[in-house]
């Protein structure tokens, strides 16, 4: 194992005001669970898992509430992943199952807001009812590591005697799709192709999203997790390489990653990363890593997976832990105390909030994630997911309004792209409703092809 | 039950949620700032009649701005200082004891018909300022070539000349017709010639804004420390004027850089981000092109002085360049 820096530098990026310094030293604190939940069945990429609870039904923690569900019809690329797997039509169904992140009573199963805008089917669990019935099937354990009297929990496994298939059925059955934001189904990204063989394992622990420390207080406090993880999924993937990707910015961070895998046998290593975002997106963290740039479309040897995810994988092995709460970073200016929380997941916003302390003064915008990629929610009452990765309170002047200006063609945002596209041009296309203009013309000098949903685009000027 | 939450106040917005902080405002505003040095010095050299002018097109260029906005119905866009910047340059451009009717003139061209017209500022084809210029020189031909010596007031006598330029376009003949004295030796004998320092700090005939190489190359520092303009476009346009005359001969290379418009055409009036490429490959390209061309009028053409044409071509050529030089996206092959 040894540590070294990025020797590849992708071009453009930017330099977002980080502010990490409001939530960086605070240790992960876990949230007592709330007195109602907001649990949605679309936690993940793909089709929302199906209900299976009615109101009036009592759940146990852990027990299984949303199950696989979805067809997708048409042939969906893990843009995800780089090993490039056509999902859907080799497995038809991609979906992660749900699970009660707390014991409690189904108050309703209604849609409901989620953090991206749409509705989605969601359980609504009232935690403070007492049981009314007793479920059996699975294993029931006394202790619950919540506090909870009850809690369904999987049989622990010994990932070094289990077998692939087994421990590919342990990720999948403990609800784990991609922490970082996502939401991939975890279980498809470690299974590819059989002739595909992974070469890479990359952990992003970039995090280069503005005010999130989340992942960074895991690297610090949960090296050892991570570790098992890594082994659990470097012998499902058939031994690949591992890099470990961490921006300079978490030094803290660094020295836990190495700490933990300083007497790891194999390929590894800590590849430190210059800061610049978006050093956290999956195409531009394999360039960094390894020197390889994904072609369109996407198939290279490398799976890239978030810390947070690598942890999970790990707690559902080793432990049997169903995956049923994550590290959110709640943090911004109005926040009384910034805090990583530990939450149950369907936890509501306004709950975090008030862990927190509350707010400070009334924010004048709420963010589902960081500055860059996140998303502005109009109310608190939505419940976290496996993908909320910080909830940010804006005070007024941190809020920028403004009225966009004519384009100049100052260039910054060609400067800027990370995909090397030409934003500006693209824009005036779409404006004057000319979308062929935005598209490839000729294969020698191919416009954009596909423009990812781009926060930089709008980032450094007037010009969106 | 009372909503707990306020839905309503949030602000609403796609990502991003942070700002680099730049506007058009910002960017005009340092390009003012950067022109700074060399209207000083201007005024400096030619007095009265350089702030007359200044004011001139300055105040004409926002008036007509906001009454072309007015009449199209628009909103009011001088806010964005883009209209100050066209007249201060154009300003610059002219020689200071130019008419003051002909600088209203040259105004509303420059914002009307250079710039209105064609949709406002980023739509603009043509540097608007220069667009006016060139109208101007083609108009009042000579008015916009008699030049106030520097210091007119001094010497109440005579207080127009010639430009260096015109002297060295002489130089340029006189060595076509392999004259016997070498012109490159000439320098400081010629009579009325500006030594290098004199051109260097700008005591010598030419437009308002053109003379002082020192107070122009300080803008254009500020303009890069400010990350405004790339080195890409003056650069390779000083640096192709340079070896271009090294190469043909004809006055010294410093001489041609020093003089004209070249310096302030270099670093203020080609690096227009509406009207110049905006890839870096693209800028490189466009730096060349106005070099060469610009020589290759003081070398051929009819003109003393090819700046002003050498960027309004490369203007026109832009579309061109930024098609050729789109950058591929990151994974396409």
């Amino acid at each position: 194992m040894k540590t070294v820096k990025s020797a590849f530098k992708f071009k453009g990026g930017v330099h977002p005001d980080y502010n990490k310094e409001l939530a960086r030293d605070k240790a992960i604190e876990r949230m007592p669970v709330p007195a109602e939940l907001v649990i949605s069945m679309s936690q993940h990429l793909g089709a929302p898992a199906k209900c299976i609870v009615k109101p009036g039904d009592y759940v146990v923690r852990g027990q299984l509430i949303g199950e696989k569900n979805g067809f997708i019809s048409v042939p969906v690329y893990a843009s995800a992943s780089g090993l490039g797997q056509l999902i859907g039509e080799k497995n038809g169904f991609i979906s992660v199952p749900v699970y009660a992140s707390a014991s409690g009573l189904v108050k309703a199963v209604e849609p409901r807001l989620g953090a991206a805008g749409g509705k989605a089917p969601a359980v609504i669990l009232d935690t403070t009812a007492a049981p009314n019935s007793v479920n059996d099937g699975q294993s029931i354990s006394e202790s619950g590591e919540s506090g909870e009297k009850r809690e369904i929990t999987l049989k622990p496994l010994d990932w070094k005697t289990a077998t692939k298939e087994e421990l590919l059925k342990r990720v999948e059955e403990a609800g784990i799709c991609g922490m970082g934001g996502a939401g991939f189904p975890t279980s498809v990204k470690l299974n590819p192709p059989p002739q595909k063989r992974c070469e890479y394992l990359i952990l992003n622990g970039a995090e280069c999203e503005p005010y999130l420390t989340a992942d960074c207080r895991l690297m610090i406090e949960r090296a050892d997790r991570i570790r098992v993880g890594v082994e659990i999924m470097r012998k499902v993937l058939g031994g690949p390489a591992v890099r470990i990707a961490i921006e300079a910015n978490k030094p803290e961070a660094i020295a836990a990653m190495e700490k933990a895998f300083a007497d790891i046998e194999g390929n590894v290593e800590i590849v430190v990363l210059p800061v610049l975002y978006p050093q956290g997106s999956e195409k531009h963290q394999i360039y960094a890593t390894v020197g390889r740039i994904v072609p369109e479309p996407p198939a290279l040897p490398c799976v890239v997976e978030n810390v947070g995810t690598v942890a999970a994988i790990a707690d559902a092995v080793e432990k049997g832990k169903i995956l049923l709460s994550r590290v959110t970073t709640v943090s911004g200016d109005a926040v009384v105390e910034p805090k990583n929380i530990e939450a149950p997941l369907g936890t509501k916003y306004a709950d975090l909030v008030a862990f927190c302390g509350g707010a400070k003064e009334p924010p004048a915008k709420v963010l589902s994630g960081g500055t860059m990629m996140g998303f502005a929610v109009s109310t608190l009452e939505i419940g976290t997911t496996k993908t909320t990765s910080g909830l940010l309170l804006l005070s007024k002047k941190r809020v920028v309004q403004y009225t966009s200006q004519a384009c100049i063609n100052c260039g910054r945002c060609l400067r800027a792209c990370p995909m090397l596209l030409n934003p500006a041009e693209i824009s005036k296309a779409v404006e004057a409703n000319d979308i062929k203009s935005a598209e490839p013309r000729k294969p020698r000098r191919p416009r954009p092809r596909r423009s990812e949903e781009c926060p930089l685009n709008e980032q450094p000027t007037a010009n969106n | 039950m009372k909503p707990k939450d306020t839905a309503e106040h949030y602000i609403l917005s796609s990502s991003p949620h942070t700002h680099s902080h730049a506007s058009v405002s910002r960017i005009m505003l340092d390009v003012i700032v950067a022109l700074l040095p060399t209207t000083a010095a201007g005024i400096w050299f030619f007095g009265m009649p350089a702030v007359w002018t200044i004011a001139t097109c300055v105040s004409t260029c926002l008036v007509t701005e906001a009454v072309c906005r007015l009449a199209m119905k628009r909103d009011n866009t001088i806010g964005d200082l883009s209209a100050v910047v066209t007249g201060l340059l154009l300003a610059l451009n002219l020689p200071a004891g130019i008419p003051l009717w002909m600088a209203v003139v040259g105004s509303v061209f420059a914002i009307f018909i250079a710039k209105q017209v064609f949709g406002g500022l980023g739509m603009n084809p043509f540097n608007p300022a220069l667009a006016a210029r060139a109208f101007m020189l083609i108009s009042f031909t000579g008015p916009m070539t008699t030049w106030l010596k520097p210091y007119w007031w001094r010497t109440p006598e005579a207080v127009t000349t010639a430009t260096p330029l015109a002297t060295m376009k002489t130089w340029f003949v006189a060595e076509a017709t392999a004259s016997a004295t070498p012109p490159g030796l000439c320098n400081h004998a010629c009579t009325g010639f500006p030594s290098l320092w004199q051109m260097a700090i700008g005591e010598m005939p030419g437009c308002i804004g053109e003379v002082s190489a020192i107070a122009l190359a300080l803008g254009a520092i500020y303009l890069l420390w400010r990350k405004v303009i790339t080195w890409h476009i003056p650069v390779i346009f000083l640096a192709t004027v340079f070896a271009y005359s090294l190469i043909s001969g004809g006055a010294p290379a410093m001489a041609q850089v020093l003089t004209g418009g070249v310096m302030i055409g270099a670093c203020f009036m080609a690096t227009d981000y509406v009207t110049s490429p905006t890839t870096a490959k693209g800028k490189l390209i466009f730096g060349f092109g106005c070099g060469l061309l610009c020589m290759l009028i003081r070398q051929f053409g009819g003109y003393p002085e090819g700046c002003s044409f050498a960027i309004l071509i490369m203007n026109a050529v832009c579309p061109l360049i930024n098609r050729w030089t789109q950058p591929r996206p990151f994974g396409a092959r």
